[in-house]
C-alpha cells in the first residue's frame, strides 16, 4: 500500500468495527481515499462490506453500532450532527434504481427538494440545477426529461437519475454501493464510465462497494479485499487482479470466469476427488431410452404475450420470434441475452410449463406445439429436469433433504431409494449425513447442490439449467459451474443454459444462441463467436466486458 | 383512458340494472301491494281496478321495463305509509344523511391519519400501544353501544351535547343544512363521531401498516442517506405512499358510512335516510325500500368509478396505460 500523507487523504478511516450484537460485521479495518480515487471494496455476501457505507453515513440499522478509532473528510472527524451534511458532504449510490426512486414525484421535485434542503437555493436555481445535473450525467433533452416520473425512465436512466440526486449537493466523498448488479452489460459499462468521470472532473473520492471483479477490473484505482469484516488485502488494483498476495484474493479472482479466454475448470483450492458411486452411475445411465433421439430440438418457435382484443389494454410483445437451435447429445447450449429477451420464456416452452403459439419444441423426439393437449405434458417431461435461479425459493423449506430428492424418483422402492440419496450427494459435493436436514441449514451454494441432486434424481437427459448460478458469490459460482461440468463429462447429460452472463458461458457452454429482443441473432461454437462475432449485437455485448488480466502463477 | 372507461361504464351500468331487478322483485313478491294500498273493505272489482291502474296485469318484463323507466326519471311510486312520493322523501331526508356521513368520514380522516403516522414511527412506544389497545376495542365494540355510551356521557350526565335530532337546519331551497347553526353543529357531533369510530381505526391501522412498510423501502433509505430532514421524509415522501391504499378504502367505506347510519341514525333519532328505512322496513313500504337499495346501490358504484379515477390521478404510473 501507497503511505499516503494523512493530509491530502480525502478519506482516513482506522480500526473501524460495526457491531450487530456482539457479533463484528466489519472488524477493525482501514482505508484511505485521495480526491479523485476511486477505491473499491470488493468481497462476497457476508464480508461486511456494505456495513463500511453504512457505518460512513451513520446509516447503521438499530441495534448494530459502530466506532472508529479515525474517521476523517479532509481531515476533519466526520459527525453529521455538527460539522458534516449526509448527502451534501458524503453522498451515495444506491443498488436498485427499480426501488431507490419514490415513485410519486418527479424527477424534478425529487432534485429540487434535495438542494433547496442543503443548499438553500431558491425554487428557480434549483429547477436550473436540477437540469443541470439530468445534463451532466448523460439524460437527453434534461427540460423535459425532469418533468418525468421514474418509472418513464429505463433502468438505465432511472440510475443516472439515482446518481444525478446522489451528486446534486457536489459531495466530496460517494459511496456507491452494487452501482450496477441490477443492470444489464450493455448499461452497466456506461453507468461504470460516468461515475469514473465524475469523479476524475470533480476530484471527488469514491467507494465503490462491488462483488463484481468486473466493476473493480474497469474503474477502480485501489482496491480493498474483504472477508469475514477484514481487509485481507489493500492494493493498486492492477496489481491486485494479475498477482494477489493473500491467498483468498488469489482464490476469489481465480474463480472470476474471464472473457477473453477460456479455462477448462476453475481452479479452486481443496476441491478433492469426486466421489463417484459406479451403481450409482448405473442406475442414472439406466434411463437412456433412446440414444440416436436428439435431445432438444427448437424449430421455428414463436410466443406473444398480451393478447390483443376489443377494448384489452396494451400491445401484444413478441417474446420469441422464429427461433430455431438443436442440442446434441452430450453438449452444454448456451442462451444469453439481456433482461426482456425472452430466455426465460425460451426455458418456460422448451420445460413444458408454456405453450408456444408457433412452432414446435421436440424433448427426446416427443413433440409439443400449441396443439398439445394438457394430458400429453407430463409425459412430454420425461427426461427433462430443471435447476432453478434461486435455491432459496426453489426448494420446499419444509421437506428434508431426502424427501426433496426423493421426489423425482418414480417407482424407485424405498430401500433402493435410500441407499441412491446418499451416493448422489455425495456425487453432488455434500456429506451424505446431512439427508435428514431441512434447506434452511444450508448455504446458498449448499442449496443449490441440493437442487442439483433433486434433479439428477428424475435420470434426465437433457437438464434445463435457468440462471444457475446468478444468485450466488462468485466462488460458489465456480465450484457448481465445475461440478455442472464434470457431470456432463461423467454422464453425458445434455444442458440448456440460460443466463446473461457472457464470461460463465464462455467457461462452460460448447455452442451458443445469443437471443435478442426474442430472436436469435447468432448461433455457433462458443469459441467461434467469441472471437469473431457476426452479428453486431453480439460484438457490442462482448465490447461492455471489462477485460482482466490474466492472473500470474503464484510466487 | 377512453376504453378504460368505457368498460368501467358498462360494468357499472350492470351492477345497477342488477340492483333495479332486485328492487322490482321486493316490489312484486313482497306481500301484495293491492292489499297495502288499498281499504279494508274495498270490492274485488276495486281492487282490480287498482290492479289495472298500477300495471300489475302486464307480463313480468314489462312491468320491469316500466318499473326501470320510471327510476331512471327519479319516480319510485308512492310511499304507502304516508302517500306521498318517494322521490320527495328521499330528497328531504337525502340532505341529512350525506352531512352525517361527510362529517363521519373527516373526523375519521383527521384523527386516524395522523395517529396511524404517529404509531407508525414509534412502533413501541407507549402512545402507539395505548391506541392499539383502545383501536381494538373500537373495532369490536357494536357501534349502537358506542352511541349509547356517548349520549350516556355527553347528553344525560354532562349536558354538553343533544341526544338526538339535527337541531336547527337552514333550508338552501335545494338543500337543508345543519352546518350553518350552532345548535346543528351540536348535534352532529355526538352521532359522526360513533359513525366515525369504526373507520377511524380502520385507516388508523392501514396508514400504521403501510408507513412501516414503506419507511423500511429503498426510496426511503436513499432519502436517508441524502441527508433530507425526518419531517420531510415521513410527512411528504412516505406518507403519500401510504395514502393511497388509504383512498380506495376510504372511497368503498363512504357506501358502507350510508349502510351503517341505519343504526346511528335510530340511536340518534337522525332524520336521513336510514331513518326513513327502518321506519320503512317497519311499515313494510315497499316503494320506499326498493328506492333505498337502488340508492344505495347507485353510490356504491358511483365511488367505485370515483375511487379508480383518483386512484389513476394521484399515481403517475397508472396514467400513462390505457
Amino acid at each position: 500500500m501507497r503511505s499516503i500523507p494523512a493530509l491530502d487523504n480525502r478519506l482516513r478511516i482506522r480500526g473501524l468495527e460495526v457491531l450487530y450484537g456482539g457479533a463484528a460485521a466489519v472488524d477493525g479495518i482501514d482505508i484511505d481515499a485521495v480526491p479523485g480515487e476511486i477505491v473499491a471494496i470488493v468481497g462476497e455476501s457476508g464480508a461486511g462490506k456494505s456495513s463500511v457505507g453504512a457505518a460512513l453515513l451513520d446509516l447503521v440499522d438499530p441495534p448494530g453500532e459502530w466506532r472508529a478509532s479515525e474517521m476523517t473528510l479532509d481531515g476533519v472527524p466526520i459527525d453529521y450532527k455538527r460539522t458534516h451534511v449526509r448527502g451534501r458532504d458524503i453522498s451515495v449510490i444506491f443498488q436498485d434504481p427499480q426501488t431507490a426512486l419514490n415513485p410519486l414525484f418527479t424527477v424534478e421535485s425529487q432534485l429540487v427538494h434535495m438542494v433547496r434542503h442543503h443548499l438553500g437555493l431558491s425554487q428557480a436555481e434549483a429547477k436550473r440545477r436540477a437540469v443541470e445535473m439530468l445534463d451532466e450525467v448523460g439524460i437527453a433533452d434534461p427540460e423535459t426529461r425532469v418533468r418525468a416520473y421514474p418509472h418513464q425512465f429505463s433502468g438505465g436512466m432511472r440510475q443516472r437519475v439515482v446518481i444525478a440526486l446522489a451528486l446534486a449537493c457536489r459531495p466530496r466523498l460517494v459511496i456507491a454501493d452494487e452501482p450496477t448488479s441490477a443492470l444489464d452489460v450493455s448499461v452497466r459499462a456506461q453507468i461504470l464510465e460516468l461515475i469514473r468521470s465524475i469523479c476524475r472532473d470533480r476530484g471527488m473520492a469514491c467507494l465503490l462497494i462491488t462483488h463484481d471483479m468486473g466493476a473493480v477490473a474497469a474503474i477502480s484505482d485501489r482496491a480493498v479485499v474483504m472477508r469475514h469484516g477484514k481487509a485481507v488485502e489493500t492494493a493498486p488494483t492492477g496489481q491486485l487482479l494479475a498477482a494477489p498476495t493473500a491467498p483468498y484474493s488469489r482464490t476469489l479472482i481465480a474463480a472470476v470466469p474471464p472473457v477473453d479466454r477460456k479455462i477448462d475448470r476453475f481452479a479452486l483450492p481443496d476441491t478433492g476427488a469426486v466421489v463417484s458411486d459406479p451403481s450409482l452411475e448405473r442406475w442414472l445411465r439406466a434411463n437412456e431410452t433412446d440414444a440416436a433421439a436428439v435431445p432438444l430440438a427448437v424449430t421455428g418457435l414463436g410466443k406473444t404475450f398480451g393478447a390483443r382484443g376489443f377494448l384489452k389494454r396494451g400491445t401484444p410483445v413478441h417474446a420469441l420470434k422464429d427461433v430455431s437451435f438443436e442440442i446434441g447429445r452430450g453438449e452444454i447450449f448456451g442462451l444469453v441475452g439481456e433482461s426482456g429477451s425472452g430466455k426465460s420464456t425460451l426455458a418456460q416452452i422448451a420445460a413444458g410449463l408454456l405453450k408456444p403459439d408457433q412452432g414446435e419444441v421436440r424433448l427426446l423426439g416427443k413433440p409439443f406445439s400449441a396443439a398439445t393437449p394438457d394430458r400429453a405434458l407430463r409425459r412430454y417431461r420425461d427426461g427433462m429436469q430443471m435447476v432453478f435461479q434461486d435455491p432459496f425459493s426453489s426448494l420446499n423449506r419444509r421437506m428434508s433433504v431426502l424427501d426433496t430428492i426423493m421426489e423425482p424418483m418414480h417407482g424407485v422402492p424405498r430401500a433402493e431409494a435410500l441407499r441412491l440419496v446418499p451416493a448422489l450427494l455425495e456425487r453432488v459435493g455434500l456429506p451424505p449425513d446431512v439427508m435428514t436436514r431441512k434447506p434452511h441449514a444450508f448455504s446458498g451454494g449448499q442449496r443449490q447442490r441440493i437442487a442439483i441432486a433433486r434433479a439428477l434424481a428424475g435420470r434426465p437427459s437433457l437438464l434445463i439449467c435457468d440462471e444457475p448460478t446468478s444468485a450466488l458469490d462468485v466462488s460458489i459460482q465456480a465450484q457448481i459451474l465445475n461440478l455442472l461440468k464434470d457431470l456432463r463429462d461423467d454422464l453425458g447429460l445434455s444442458m440448456l443454459f440460460i443466463t446473461h452472463d457472457l464470461p460463465v458461458v464462455r467457461q462452460m457452454c460448447d455452442r451458443v444462441g445469443v437471443l435478442h429482443r426474442g430472436s436469435l441473432v447468432e448461433l455457433g461454437a462458443t469459441e467461434a463467436v467469441f472471437e469473431s462475432p457476426r452479428a453486431d449485437y453480439t460484438r457490442a455485448l462482448l465490447s461492455y466486458l471489462p477485460h482482466l488480466p490474466e492472473l500470474q502463477p503464484a510466487s | 383512458m377512453l376504453p378504460f372507461l368505457i368498460r368501467r361504464l358498462g360494468q357499472a351500468f350492470l351492477v345497477v340494472l342488477t340492483v333495479g331487478l332486485l328492487s322490482f322483485l321486493m316490489f312484486r313478491f313482497v306481500g301484495d301491494p293491492v292489499v297495502s294500498m288499498s281499504r279494508e273493505d274495498a270490492t274485488v272489482a276495486e281492487r282490480e281496478a287498482l290492479r289495472e291502474s298500477l300495471g300489475l296485469n302486464d307480463p313480468v318484463p314489462v312491468q320491469f321495463a316500466t318499473f326501470i323507466g320510471r327510476a331512471v326519471q327519479g319516480d319510485f311510486g308512492i310511499s304507502y305509509r304516508n302517500q306521498r312520493p318517494v322521490s320527495d322523501l328521499i330528497a328531504e331526508r337525502l340532505p341529512a344523511t350525506l352531512e352525517l356521513v361527510f362529517a363521519a368520514t373527516v373526523l375519521a380522516l383527521a384523527i386516524g391519519i395522523p395517529l396511524g403516522v404517529v404509531t407508525a414511527l414509534r412502533p413501541r412506544g407507549a402512545l402507539s400501544n395505548i391506541v392499539q389497545g383502545v383501536s381494538l376495542v373500537g373495532v369490536s365494540t357494536p357501534t349502537f353501544v358506542t352511541g349509547i355510551m356517548l349520549i350516556l356521557l355527553f347528553a344525560v350526565t354532562l349536558r354538553w351535547l343533544p341526544s338526538f335530532g339535527r337541531g336547527e337546519t337552514v333550508d338552501l331551497g335545494w338543500w337543508s343544512t345543519g352546518f350553518l347553526s350552532a345548535s346543528g353543529w351540536r348535534a352532529i357531533f355526538l352521532p359522526a363521531l360513533t359513525l366515525a369510530l369504526f373507520q377511524m381505526t380502520l385507516i388508523m391501522r392501514l396508514v400504521r401498516a403501510e408507513m412501516i412498510e414503506i419507511l423500511q423501502s429503498d426510496y426511503i433509505r436513499f432519502a436517508r442517506a441524502r441527508g433530507l430532514p425526518d419531517r420531510s421524509i415521513h410527512y411528504r415522501l412516505a406518507l403519500k405512499n401510504a395514502l393511497m391504499p388509504v383512498l380506495t378504502i376510504t372511497g368503498m367505506q363512504i357506501g358502507g358510512l350510508i349502510a351503517f347510519a341505519i343504526v346511528t341514525e335510530s340511536v340518534f333519532q337522525w332524520p336521513g335516510m336510514g331513518l326513513l328505512f327502518i321506519q320503512a322496513v317497519q311499515f313494510v313500504d315497499v316503494p320506499v325500500m326498493a328506492a333505498y337499495l337502488m340508492f344505495v346501490g347507485l353510490v356504491f358504484v358511483a365511488l367505485n368509478a370515483a375511487v379508480d379515477v383518483t386512484y389513476a390521478l394521484v399515481d403517475p404510473r397508472l396514467r400513462v396505460r390505457g
